[in-house]
């Protein structure tokens, strides 16, 4: 490594930093700048219009709610089955259903739950008439209820493979199974040794993919408008209804409950931080008491077993629906089944989906390649250089996340058009790299800081140069995370759909674009098509981020999964 | 002098005979030959974008013309990109060619001065448009079109029911609410404010209305609560008997001809009188939906085409303006296997051949002839639209 190389090196944290931050600070002036009214009248009345919108208090407390309920869920699920299932015949299964799970779009998800729960779903169908004595699907409010109930159901479903894969990459650098084997020969229970022991540390490196799902729970729009509640609808669905007024009046509303679901979402990452806190000292009290816990196991065992059957039982029968409605011709209740089955729909949907898909692998493939090779750089910078990055600078790495998108697109499409840098496919790759960057940074920093480094440190004796510790040691104890990271990019790309409607103003048409306009006339036979392929592509990934590693290390004991 | 009569007299013969604009038109095709034209529509529904991409294999062979369609998921997305186009200064060269609007989409563009040039009465086609007998192809929600934008079909509400189900359907308003009350749970509404949740609003505002007149002006806030509280005080009668109560409201008009299909509600309604021939040819929805209209009449209005001021393509955007109503195109998407919208042209002005494509077409065993079809009441101003639409949601809209 060159002196010129090192420097460069040294500056991949600067130059990352400013490709994130930049574009959504720039967005967000954008969208500030409307909100008080700047350029035209100077003032609070958009937020006044705000406050006087008749449905903002329940829209808040739901937004609230339904984010802090699905991420306490879906993390407590997580934790479930990582403590009491490993080595079981469920939890193999589960692995294997974990990538296309992961990967399907959310707006697939919902739409697949949603047709299934419905009092004319594919359960009640099931069912009637012989078991519920139902010819007409009874009046129930199993969707859209008022309390957010089925949002929250479907929110957990997406998030639970999300958490439990961030963890299955960090869990290798916490030493998982031989703490549950001191553990248990002290006496503790499976789930009370996995919390003294593990949890601590594997904790600490899924931090901040918690944060992010908490966020995104606070700030869906698809899921929400699928599933939720819609009198009123959370506070991200109405952002979106605002934006999309015709007459372009309510720009300024929208704005200032954009910055209020901002707050809101600031708001919650305190108070959840503060929770850490206090779930800290009792862990530290009940272990200090030495709390075994024995009995917990049987009580909390079925219900692990349960919340992992349920959220793949209501992903994978969803998407089974879906699936069906794509080759259904006329299907009507209480019909189990089509009535009749036809190809018309994948016929008519085959000419747009090569190019598309070509389009959409392209896109997704060159951001998390840039996306992998900047977050590498940033961590080998960190190592070599002993940089430690500041609280700000983190907090700034994680803006895109944590910003609603509708709050800074509108700002940034303005932007990229005072630019010039609007409709093309290198466009959208670079808008695309602003919230793919950050995912990938997420899942590999922690797995990447926590490799033991005297192993680098036993090379450097033996006269490795930095880069062939890199090369030659590093990375490839890393595969499983690297590889990880790079389909959760790729993932992240192909799920983008407002970045890329905007930016790319309707030119760079993917499965996504095509998809989400599609699922806005809410034709479950089309959108049964589009979902599947939508899932193949990154299933792929997230299948080959599981299986190389496997076959790379299958005579490494110690590099196994679980 | 008599120069200057004879140079008006000539320009007004060349406006009144559309051969005196072979020529203009003749350049107007050299320029298109060549162009992609981008045209921004609702993506919603396989059977448009289906007809899209036929328009635009007609366009490549008659003109060589390429049409791309861009598909939104709501035409709004279009209105702000041009908007932001204006915003950051790009005056030509803009990403929209060609956008499908209406109503508040087409008066927000126009007050904002987004639309180009007015186009319309120019084009070779328009002699065929039936102005007289459709004036809403000249008037968007009372607002003059002024050639800013060309109609391409016509809507109208019409009702659908599953007459397997329900024998009689209900065909007024008060005999509407007896129904519902006697069926709860089996009726319901798109939530305003979308579109055509607020059409229906405004059908009941109208069946209702002392004077529906007053409805073609501008809200006026001193006779605005006199004048909608009929409306109110049906909603009110209608709503805890509505399909959940009134706790929930289907999302637009694809939502709720699921619910028909999926047998949730008995009746439905749709702005498009052939959808219910369509789905059913289509094999997604049962055999047995009918559909009818209110007596007295039912809203309807037309979709049209509308070109930005700064149009990459605008010669392009023309010749699919003028396509789009070429005999043969409209004869097309009246087939209810096809998409089953409503002409805006006028079947006795065409050539004896391009009629019979029209009267050879079988309408579909739910389409309503055009007798029993009724009137087409003209759409209220805008303003009662958004008016309304506020209204409803602080009287449903949030829950109680």
């Amino acid at each position: 490594m060159t002196a010129a190389g090192g420097g460069l090196l040294r500056q991949a944290p600067r130059l990352t930093l400013l490709l994130v931050t930049g574009p959504v600070l720039a967005g967000v002036a954008g969208t500030v700048a409307p909100a008080f009214g700047l350029g035209e009248r100077p003032g609070l009345d958009a937020f006044r219009a705000l406050a006087g919108w008749p449905g903002l208090g329940a829209a808040v407390r739901l937004s609230v709610t339904t984010g802090l309920v699905s991420t306490v869920l879906a993390l407590g699920l997580t934790l479930l089955i990582l403590a009491l299932l490993p080595g079981s015949r469920a939890f193999r299964a589960t692995l294997r259903l974990l990538s296309p799970l992961l990967s399907v779009p959310h707006a697939a998800v919902a739409l697949g739950l949603a047709f299934l729960i419905a009092p004319s779903g594919w359960i009640a169908r099931a069912l009637s008439p012989w078991a519920t004595g139902w010819t007409e699907p009874p009046d129930l409010l199993t969707l859209n209820d008022p309390w957010g109930l089925a949002l929250v159901a479907g929110l957990v479903a997406k998030e639970v493979p999300f958490l439990l894969l961030m963890s299955l990459a960090a869990l290798p650098q916490t030493d998982a199974a031989r703490r549950t084997v001191l553990a248990a020969s002290l006496g503790y229970g499976r789930m009370a040794g996995w919390v003294f022991g593990v949890l601590p540390a594997l904790y600490r490196q899924i931090r901040l993919p918690v944060y992010a799902v908490l966020a995104y729970s606070m700030t869906a729009v698809e899921m929400a408008m699928i599933l939720g509640p819609t009198r009123p609808p959370t506070l991200s669905v109405q952002v979106a209804l605002w934006m999309a007024d015709p007459a372009l009046a309510e720009r300024g509303r929208a704005a200032a409950a954009a910055l209020l679901q901002l707050g809101l979402v600031a708001a919650a990452l305190a108070g959840w931080c503060a929770a850490e806190v206090a779930a800290r000292r009792l862990l530290v009290a009940g272990a200090v008491a030495g709390l075994r816990g024995a009995r917990l196991d049987a009580l909390l065992r079925p219900l692990a077993l349960g919340g992992a059957g349920l959220v793949v039982a209501a992903v994978g029968l969803g998407l089974g629906g879906l699936a069906l409605w794509s080759v259904a011709g006329l299907w009507s209740f209480p019909d189990a089944l089509p009535s009749a089955f036809s190809l018309r729909t994948w016929a008519a949907a085959a000419p747009d989906l090569a190019g598309r898909t070509v389009l959409t692998l392209g896109i997704a493939a060159a951001t998390a390649g840039i996306a992998l090779a900047l977050a590498l750089a940033c961590l080998e910078a960190e190592a070599r250089h002993g940089l430690r990055p500041s609280p700000a600078a983190m907090a700034a790495l994680y803006l895109p996340l944590i910003v609603p998108q509708v709050a800074f697109l509108p700002g940034l499409q303005v932007a990229a058009l005072g630019l010039g840098l609007d409709g093309s496919a290198v466009a959208v790759a670079a808008v695309h790299l602003v919230f793919v960057l950050p995912y990938v940074f997420l899942s590999l920093s922690a797995p990447y800081r926590a490799w033991d480094g005297r192993i680098a440190t036993a090379a450097a004796t033996l006269g490795a140069t930095p880069g062939r510790i890199f090369w030659r040691l590093r990375l490839p104890m890393l595969l499983r995370p690297v590889l990880t990271a790079l389909a959760v990019g790729a993932a992240v790309s192909v799920g983008q759909y407002l970045p890329t409607l905007l930016i790319g103003g309707g030119r760079v048409a993917t499965l996504t674009t095509e998809a989400v306009a599609l699922a806005s006339g809410g034709n479950r036979r089309i959108v049964g098509t589009y979902a599947l392929l939508q899932m193949v592509l990154p299933a792929a990934g997230f299948a080959l981020a599981l299986m190389l590693p496997a076959l790379a290390f299958r005579h490494r004991r110690g590099m196994a999964a679980a | 002098m008599i120069g200057r009569i004879v140079a008006s007299a000539l320009a007004c013969l060349a406006a009144l005979a559309p051969a005196g604009w072979a020529g203009d038109w003749d350049a107007v095709l050299a320029e298109a030959r060549g162009q992609t034209v981008y045209w921004h529509a609702w993506g919603g529904d396989p059977k448009i974008n289906a007809f899209i991409d036929w328009v635009g294999e007609q366009a490549e062979a008659r003109h060589g013309v390429t049409l791309q369609q861009v598909k939104l998921a709501d035409t709004t997305d279009a209105v702000a990109r041009v908007l932001a186009e204006k915003q950051a200064g790009r005056t030509e060269g803009g990403a929209v060619d060609l956008i499908w609007i209406n109503g508040e989409n087409f008066a927000a563009m126009k007050a904002r001065g987004l639309l180009s040039a007015p186009f319309a009465e120019s084009l070779p086609n328009w002699r065929f448009v039936h102005v007289t007998g459709k004036p809403a192809v000249v008037t968007d929600f009372t607002e003059p079109t002024g050639g800013l934008e060309s109609p391409w079909a016509m809507a109208q509400l019409v009702f659908e029911y599953d007459s397997a189900r329900l024998a009689g359907p209900p065909r007024t308003l008060d005999a509407l609410l007896d129904w519902i009350r006697a069926n709860p749970g089996r009726f319901t509404y798109p939530q305003p404010p979308d579109y055509l949740g607020t059409t229906f609003l405004k059908q009941v505002l109208i069946g209702l209305a002392e004077d529906p007149a007053v409805l073609q002006k501008p809200v006026d806030p001193a006779s605005y609560d006199r004048i909608t509280a009929p409306l109110w005080q049906w909603l009110d009668a209608a709503t805890p008997h509505l399909w959940r109560e009134g706790r929930a409201y289907p999302a637009n008009e694809p939502a709720l001809g699921q619910l028909l299909a999926d047998g949730e509600v008995a009746i439905a309604f749709a702005f498009n009188p052939g959808r219910a021939s369509a789905a059913i040819a289509a094999g997604e929805l049962a055999d047995s939906v009918r559909t009818f209209v209110l007596e007295g009449g039912t809203i309807g209005n037309a979709s049209f085409v509308a070109i930005p001021f700064n149009a990459a393509h605008e010669a392009g955007a023309k010749v699919i303006a003028n396509l789009l109503l070429d005999p043969g195109v409209q004869a097309r998407a009246q087939d209810p296997a096809v998409l089953g919208f409503q002409t805006v042209l006028d079947l006795d002005a065409l050539p004896e051949a391009d009629r019979a494509r029209f009267q050879a077409l079988d309408l579909g065993v739910a389409t309503l002839g055009p007798a029993e079809l009724g009137p087409a009441l003209l759409e209220p101003h805008a303003s009662w639209m958004d008016r309304i639409a506020e209204d409803w949601t602080r009287r449903y809209g949030t829950a109680r």
